[in-house]
């Protein structure tokens, strides 16, 4: 027996490891096979190489590491045998893919088997390189493959157009050189040969235009001429499938026939006979036969318009809707999502078929039924709809209830007809499954709420309602205590009834009793429990005679753990007792909150966490974080040096400073907010007036803001400085300041950190229009004086900079003193690209360094 | 395009993989772990399709073994149920009543099926009858290349005695 064979055949090793009863012994196995097949490697063994490679790749199916058998199959490929030759390709395809570097080495091999007297291996060759060349070894061998689609024997052919898929895929540079063989190959009458080359045809009219324009001209009446022969085929044993004759080569002429007339007039026109054919005549009780007309509808739906068949085609839909069957449910709906843009009124016919799917058992038949019952969603059904999906979300799972809490939140919002039903829909929701419900969504119903001010009675008592029967869903509980702080009078007085209203009657302690169990509840998170602070402050207010009970809940929290309850409590309870004269100015009614710029903001805003922070974000002078609830509802509760806010709701936040900023247009809120920066922008609520003489509020509100790091980095998307710049300069994206020289050139600030700004001003000699001179001025904005103060710039390609030496190279604090520093730079590409400049600003604080590094990008245009 | 093509029993063991799109070795264990996961745990009255990282998966069991291909979502998800047939019935014709063992022993003879019915994860013929002939013809290459190597390998043993 030849010492270099492990002495197993295939089939004993691999009744072995099914014999092993743990992993343990498997592993055991597996280790002595492996060092069996290494040593044959090294030794260099002929004869048991074919037998070694399938165990190793049995032993690489069970997911043992298998490098050391790549060059293995290197070896095989080279053999000359046959036998060794195809387990070597298995080997390569399987223990190797396109990544591996090894697969260079291979590129000779394969060449040599494409140009081999025996068809066989011309195949094999043919399918390892269509599964797995890199690409590379596609370039190189292309010309062979090309070669290879018009070989004598059809499945040579086959097996080459198939290769040409993946090599145009991999290189589409080389699709050109496909064009003309493959027109031949749409002509063939052998399926595999069809097949593959329609296939072929179609990834051609993908990856180039060029041939897209071509097959169009040349092969759609050819193809339409196949189609029909096929479908009038008689039975053929061969090909047939549950009746239909090679129902494969069906879908794919269908499939070509879909990219050859998308946007073609002529070219759809050509088609509509035969899928009107298609449509009508093929049966669908069999899997086969419902593929087909799936694959037609969807053809149908892309082509250009014709009106019959677009209704045949919902119709088909339509039938596949109420099939018992799964599948075929599943991927009607997800071409009826696709209808809708063609047809939405057909889809809304089935609305009621939809609505049930959405309850079906099987999940993925009820996502893709959400998503399409969202899509149908307009002002005349939303009513409707809602309720059957609100009614669903009582019953459905918990995996699921997320997924139609979200959805249906999304809808209620953008089409609520009327203020009551918003918040109905939202109460009931809320019910049912607030802790689904994110924050934005109950932040919004808050402010809605604000500003439906007829509602705010039956509102709050619908509220303390809801609160009776579940007090479990978080969000609930939130909006809940904040309406019963806010409006708590009109629930005790049963203000404001509606006719739809029950009458009930609601003790001043009653109040108290509710908004008092959401603080000791002990599933109340921080934020529950500190808007229920806040709202005991305002209710002992409201409700005079339940002070002193108040004052004893708000203390309870003096000695909490969590810092944000200890000092509500607190402060709270210093008021409660010793500023009776100013509490009731405090927690006056709430402004309404602007809708309008609210929703804006919140449509502009980057996702779900920015929101929220967007909250916090908005820092009082003082520094204090607060975990908003409702977003910029909390500011007022703090400041105690708030006058009576004002009843111009927008600039509330320019009360709340109680800081004299420049004279705030209106502008401030009801010009359409940009992105993200916005709610900085109202804080600083500055017109036109240039940010370098910025009252002495704003730096600090910049610089405390600037602490906030999250909180910024998510407003500006790129924490750049020049965003920083923005803010500065009021709303208008490229706001002139008033230039200090020059007429022309407006001057910017170029850079600003909480440490330090630089401004720009520019001026031109009148008969040099490119070339510009900057005068750069650095000041400091800390406390700290700055030392070896350096400042450096580079510039793109098309621009020349030249730096003059800078003033002097301490900074002093505070901005008691300036370095300027001049530049000039030359545009020569004036006009066509304004300038950009890179900078890096190095200085010394105490003796250590700092570096701060940034982008102008906000040049005056013409410059 | 077909992405892969995963054969998992009910236990969980992997006995067929196949990759037409570029997985490093790291990616396919997580796809298979996960892929297992998912499919083994539907239940059996709900659809053949399931959603999966963007992707969609198509399956279908045939007694203890999951036959799973993973398509993109413009791909016709009936039509790959119908190629997981084709495949299987294949399966059947050339093994004679196929059974979980078979593919188990003769793994690599699967694999030669495979390859005939799917290159660069693109379907390559619909007559079945076609692919059986062509993989009798590679049998029988083999078996021809066999006997030359065990008669010359007589014939030097002879002589060499």
């Amino acid at each position: 027996m030849n010492p270099f064979s492990s002495g197993t055949r295939l089939r004993d090793m691999i009744r072995a490891i099914r014999a092993c009863k743990t992993a343990a012994e498997e592993r055991a196995v597996v280790r002595k096979e492996c060092a069996a097949i290494r040593a044959a490697i090294n030794e260099n063994d002929q004869d048991y190489r074919h037998r070694n490679l399938a165990k190793l790749m049995f032993i690489h199916m069970l997911g043992y590491p298998t490098h050391f058998g790549q060059m293995e199959c290197l070896k095989l490929i080279a053999s000359p045998g046959f036998p060794e030759k195809r387990i070597g390709y298995l080997g390569l395809m399987l223990l190797l893919d396109e990544r591996q570097e090894v697969l260079m080495l291979v590129t000779n091999s394969v060449k040599q088997d494409l140009n081999h007297t025996n068809q066989y291996i011309v195949g094999l060759a043919l399918c390892a390189l269509g599964n797995i060349c890199s690409a590379e070894m596609a370039r190189d061998l292309a010309p062979e493959v090309e070669r290879l689609l018009q070989f004598r024997d059809p499945n040579i052919r086959k097996k080459a157009a198939l290769c040409s898929i993946r090599i145009i895929k991999k290189v589409p540079d080389l699709a050109e050189n496909f064009i003309n063989p493959v027109a031949a190959l749409l002509k063939e009458k052998h399926h595999g040969v069809l097949i593959t080359g329609i296939q072929l045809c179609t990834d051609l009219c993908k990856v180039s235009p060029e041939a897209l324009e071509y097959f169009r001209k040349k092969c759609t009446d050819g193809l339409v001429r196949t189609l029909r022969d096929l479908v009038n085929s008689p039975y053929a044993p061969e090909y047939d499938i549950a009746g239909i004759t090679d129902p494969f080569l069906h879908i794919r002429l269908l499939k070509l026939l879909r990219v050859l007339g998308q946007g073609d007039a002529d070219a759809s026109d050509a088609m509509n006979d035969i899928l009107a054919q298609v449509a009508t005549k093929t049966e669908s009780n069999k899997n086969a036969g419902n593929a087909i007309l799936y694959e037609c509808v969807e053809t149908i739906m892309s082509i250009e318009d014709n009106g019959g068949l677009r209704v045949l085609a919902i119709n088909i839909l339509g039938r596949f809707l109420s099939n018992r069957d799964n599948n075929i449910r599943y991927v009607a709906l997800n071409m009826l999502m696709r209808a809708i843009t063609v047809d939405a009124q057909a889809v809304q016919r089935h609305r009621a078929t939809i609505l049930e799917c959405v309850k079906d058992s099987d999940a993925s038949i009820r996502k893709r039924a959400l998503e399409l019952v969202y899509l149908l969603v307009n002002e005349s059904n939303v009513k409707p709809l809602t309720k059957e999906l609100v009614d669903y979300l009582e019953v459905s799972d918990q995996d699921f209830k997320g997924d139609l809490t979200a959805k249906i939140c999304s809808i209620i919002e953008k089409f609520s007809p009327e203020k009551i039903w918003y918040i109905d829909q939202m109460l009931k929701v809320l019910t049912e499954a607030g802790n689904f419900v994110k924050d934005e969504v109950w932040h919004a119903l808050v402010v809605v709420i604000s500003n439906a001010s007829d509602l705010h009675g039956y509102t709050v008592r619908a509220l303390f309602r809801a609160l009776q029967t579940t007090a479990e869903q978080e969000s609930l509980v939130r909006v809940a205590v904040w309406c019963i702080g806010e409006y708590g009078d009109l629930l005790v007085n049963n203000a404001g009834m509606l006719n739809v209203e029950d009458p009930i009657t609601v003790t001043e302690s009653d109040a108290v009793d509710v908004v008092e169990s959401a603080i000791k509840r002990h599933a109340s998170d921080l934020t529950t429990k500190s808007m229920a602070l806040i709202a005991l402050l305002k209710l002992s207010s409201r409700f005079p005679s339940c002070s002193g009970r108040i004052k004893d809940i708000v203390v309870q929290h003096k000695g909490s753990l969590v810092l944000e309850l200890q000092q509500r409590s607190l402060e709270f309870n210093s008021i409660i007792e010793k500023h009776q004269n100013i509490r009731s100015a405090l927690v006056e009614r709430m402004p309404v909150l602007d809708e309008a710029s609210f929703g804006g903001r919140r449509a502009s805003s980057l996702p779900n966490t920015v929101s929220t922070s967007n909250g916090t974000a908005v820092k009082l002078p003082n520094g204090v974080a607060k975990s908003s609830a409702a977003p910029l509802v909390d500011l007022l509760d703090l400041s105690d040096d708030v006058p009576a806010p004002s009843s111009s709701g927008g600039d509330f936040l320019q009360d709340l400073l109680g800081v004299d900023l420049a004279p705030a247009t209106q502008s401030g809120t009801s010009q359409a907010p940009k992105a993200g920066t916005d709610v900085l922008l109202d804080l600083l609520s500055i017109g036109s007036n240039p940010a370098q003489d910025n009252s002495v509020s704003t730096p600090d509100i910049l610089s405390s803001a600037q602490d906030h790091k999250p909180a910024i980095a998510s407003l500006d998307v790129l924490a750049a400085p020049s965003n920083m710049m923005d803010l500065l300069d009021g709303f208008a994206p490229a706001p002139p300041k008033p230039a200090n020289n020059g007429p022309a050139y407006p001057s910017i600030v170029a850079f600003e950190s909480s440490s330090l700004r630089l401004t720009f001003n520019f001026s031109k000699q009148p008969g040099n229009p490119q070339t510009t001179t900057i005068s750069g001025t650095f000041t400091n904005l800390s406390s700290n004086v700055f030392t070896d103060f350096v400042f450096q710039a580079a510039v793109p390609k098309f621009l020349q900079l030249h730096l003059d030496p800078a003033s002097g190279n301490s900074l002093p604090a505070s901005g008691n003193g300036t370095i300027t520093q001049s530049l000039k730079v030359t545009n020569s590409q004036h006009g066509k690209k304004p300038l950009v400049m890179r900078l890096r600003i190095a200085y010394k604080v105490d003796g250590k360094d700092v570096l701060e590094e940034g982008q102008i990008n906000n040049f005056p245009r013409d410059l | 395009m077909i992405h892969f093509v995963l054969l998992i029993s009910r236990q969980g063991k992997v006995r067929l993989t196949k990759w037409y799109s570029p997985y490093s070795q790291k990616e396919r264990s997580k796809v298979i772990r996960e892929l297992s996961g998912i499919v083994l745990n539907r239940g059996p009255k709900l659809c053949n399709f399931v959603e999966w990282r963007g992707h969609r998966v198509v399956y279908r069991r045939y007694a203890g073994l999951y036959f799973c291909m993973c398509i993109d979502e413009a791909d016709n998800e009936l039509e790959v149920l119908d190629i997981i047939h084709h495949f299987v019935e294949i399966l059947d014709r050339y093994f004679g009543s196929v059974c979980e063992l078979d593919l188990i022993f003769n793994f690599h003879k699967a694999y030669y099926i495979l390859d005939e019915v799917l290159i660069a994860g693109e379907f390559q013929e619909s007559s079945k009858r076609t692919i059986i002939r062509l993989l009798s013809t590679h049998d029988s290459m083999v078996e021809m290349a066999k006997e030359e190597a065990t008669s010359i390998g007589n014939m030097i043993a002879q002589v060499t005695k």
